[in-house]
């Protein structure tokens, strides 16, 4: 019984314990920028928002397929970890859906910004709710618990199940800086991904809640907002207004195989490529431009 | 007469052996401690800085019900309650050990005490099945069967409390089973012999007599499986629907303590407040832990089977 007894405490302790320093202690030892020149070996790892990851992961499997002596890790890890370890110079690269400014404990003046995607966000509700276009006042009625029911809005006589994205994702923190415009969102459901989100809005009579345009499929329906309909032109030209960049940070200015790769990154290749095919919008086709606050000015 | 007196003086082989030996295990020992001193001291100084650095007020943690740790209240001070958090991880905790408790129970007496060797053989590879299946695909499957069904029951969305009480059973059934089933096993054969001698019939025996004999042993089956469901985090996280709400009913979205954390962990920075609360979240999951393990302890010096 004793030996058990001990055991198990260990496991118990173990398996918090690796839980809570997995986002803490990611390996610091694979920094880049010792090589004077990319075509030595190098090691570039980025680390950050998983929406970027398989974007990223892309490209960078294309990359090494070039540059057959630098080898990129892509890691996740969430938004916050990766600007956190950019930062603290653990990785070279952290990715990130918010600008680095947005978030607290963060010194956006010594990183530098690498735009590499354009996100587009649609709401979405279940099928059998009857709507398919709101006002962006309505949609903020919905997510504010203002708005209860599917009728009010010119649907059928059914409750609204808000569900919400977790709270800091860079998702919710788009969504809201351009729908709720700093109002409070009703307590709700969270969930963390775009898969278990469009699968419970799917199933779950009376849902809305929100998706990137590339997790937009039959089995959702995706709301038009002041009869704009969601896709890559609107946000090319901001009619559409739930969008956001996805960002590569560096500590201070990119050197060497880094700069090679961020360079890759916004090459046409790229952009007009894996970005497209993987549901993301050029960087090249925006005929505009956010800046951190949120001010959006013509290119 | 030197070379007898060498023999003497020198260590043999087997003492090598034997120190070689110690040294390894001392060693093995010695890493594992301070593995865990560092995992404890690692969380308790993360967790605790929400109090001394952020100035957070502990009670206000405890008892508050808003948890919105990038945002202040009227009076200034950083919302982070707990409360809603701590009361639905202890309400699925009791109630998967509520449930689970009697059909472990039953499983347990009958592979010890009324199948033979055949039932045993047949039941212990569909107990060690369930130990084996990772916690997300449990998680899956609650989100895919047991969440549609609720809401088809009982309306609203089907996630909440229920469905994650009824994920948590089906994983710590065989914790609780195996534990008891060992405990019902160590209690010596003379005291069925002594029983049925007496006239006591088979249901009498077990009853009164081996259920009684064994109980510390069950208690601590149970707390073992209570432990394991307050730890719980990923298949909880699928179903509970994580809302920071304080729970109304079985079936309104909740959200527990793990729950939170994984949802989270990845989306604050290191060192601000945020990240802090979600530390002071795994202080109280720790200290849990350590309570759990305490209880497990103290049973086992009161009650063992003395022969």
């Amino acid at each position: 019984m004793k030996k058990r007894n001990f055991f198990s405490t260990l496991v118990m302790l173990g398996a918090v314990g690796a839980v809570l320093t997995g986002c803490g202690s990611n390996n610091a030892s694979s920094t880049n920028g010792k090589s004077d020149a990319s075509e030595h070996a190098a090691k570039i790892t980025a680390v950050g928002s998983t929406a970027l990851q398989p974007l990223v992961e892309k490209a960078a499997g294309q990359f090494q397929n070039e540059n057959k002596k630098i080898s990129v890790t892509v890691q996740g890890g969430g938004s916050g970890t990766g600007l956190s370890q950019v930062q603290d110079g653990a990785v070279a690269i952290g990715n990130s859906d918010v600008f680095a400014e947005s978030k607290s404990g963060i010194d956006a003046s010594k990183l530098e910004d690498h735009q590499v995607a354009v996100v587009g966000m649609a709401p979405v509700v279940n099928k059998d709710a009857g709507v398919d276009n709101v006002s962006m006042e309505q949609l903020k009625g919905i997510f504010t618990g203002k708005i209860t029911n599917w009728k009010e809005v010119g649907g059928k006589d059914e409750k609204i199940t808000v569900v919400n994205r977790a709270e800091g994702s860079g998702t919710r923190a788009t969504f809201e800086d351009a729908v709720l415009k700093g109002a409070k969102a009703v307590k709700s459901q969270e969930q963390d991904s775009n898969g278990t989100v469009q699968k419970i809005v799917s199933s779950t009579p009376g849902a809305i809640s929100y998706l990137a345009f590339s997790y937009l499929n039959d089995s959702v329906k995706p709301l038009s907002i002041d009869k704009v309909k969601p896709n890559d032109e609107n946000v090319a030209s901001n009619k559409w207004k739930i969008w956001s960049y996805e960002h590569m940070y560096t500590k201070g200015k990119a050197k060497t195989a880094t700069a090679d790769f961020l360079k890759y990154m916004n090459s046409k290749d790229v952009q007009d490529g894996l970005v497209k095919k993987m549901g993301y919008i050029s960087i090249h086709d925006m005929k505009v431009q956010k800046d951190a606050k949120g001010n959006v000015t013509q290119k | 007469m030197k070379e007898i007196q060498n023999k003497l003086l020198q260590n043999s082989k087997a003492t090598r052996e034997d120190r070689f030996g110690k040294v390894i295990c001392y060693i093995c020992i010695g890493f594992i401690i301070a593995l865990v001193a560092c995992i404890l001291y690692f969380i308790t100084s993360r967790g605790l800085a929400t109090f001394t650095k952020d100035h957070v007020n502990l009670w206000g943690f405890l008892t508050g019900v808003n948890w919105n740790p990038g945002a202040v209240d009227a009076h200034g001070n950083p919302e982070i309650g707990a409360l809603p958090m701590i009361v639905t991880s202890f309400s699925v905790t009791i109630l998967a050990a509520l449930v689970a408790t009697p059909f472990a129970l039953g499983m347990a007496i009958f592979m010890s005490e009324i199948a033979g060797k055949k039932g045993t053989k047949f039941l212990q590879p569909v107990i060690e099945l369930l130990v084996g299946i990772p916690s997300v695909v449990y998680g899956f499957i609650g989100l895919s069967v047991v969440v549609p069904l609720i809401r088809k029951t009982f309306g609203g969305t089907g996630f909440g409390i229920l469905a994650g009480t009824i994920v948590l059973f089906v994983m710590i059934l065989p914790t609780i089973t195996s534990l008891s089933v060992d405990s019902l096993k160590a209690v010596p054969i003379s005291y069925r012999q002594a029983s049925l001698a007496l006239g006591a019939n088979r249901w009498q025996t077990i009853y009164k007599v081996i259920l009684r004999t064994a109980a510390p042993g069950i208690l601590t089956a149970i707390i073992f499986g209570m432990a394991r469901a307050f730890g719980e985090a990923l298949a909880v996280q699928m179903v509970i629907g994580n809302a920071l709400l304080m729970p109304k009913g079985l079936v309104s979205p909740a959200s527990t303590l793990t729950s939170k954390l994984t949802t989270d962990v990845g989306n604050t920075v290191m060192g601000t407040l945020p990240n802090n609360a979600l530390w002071s979240l795994a202080l109280i999951l720790l200290f849990m832990s350590l309570f759990f393990n305490l209880i497990v302890r103290f049973i086992g010096k009161k009650g063992s089977i003395k022969k």
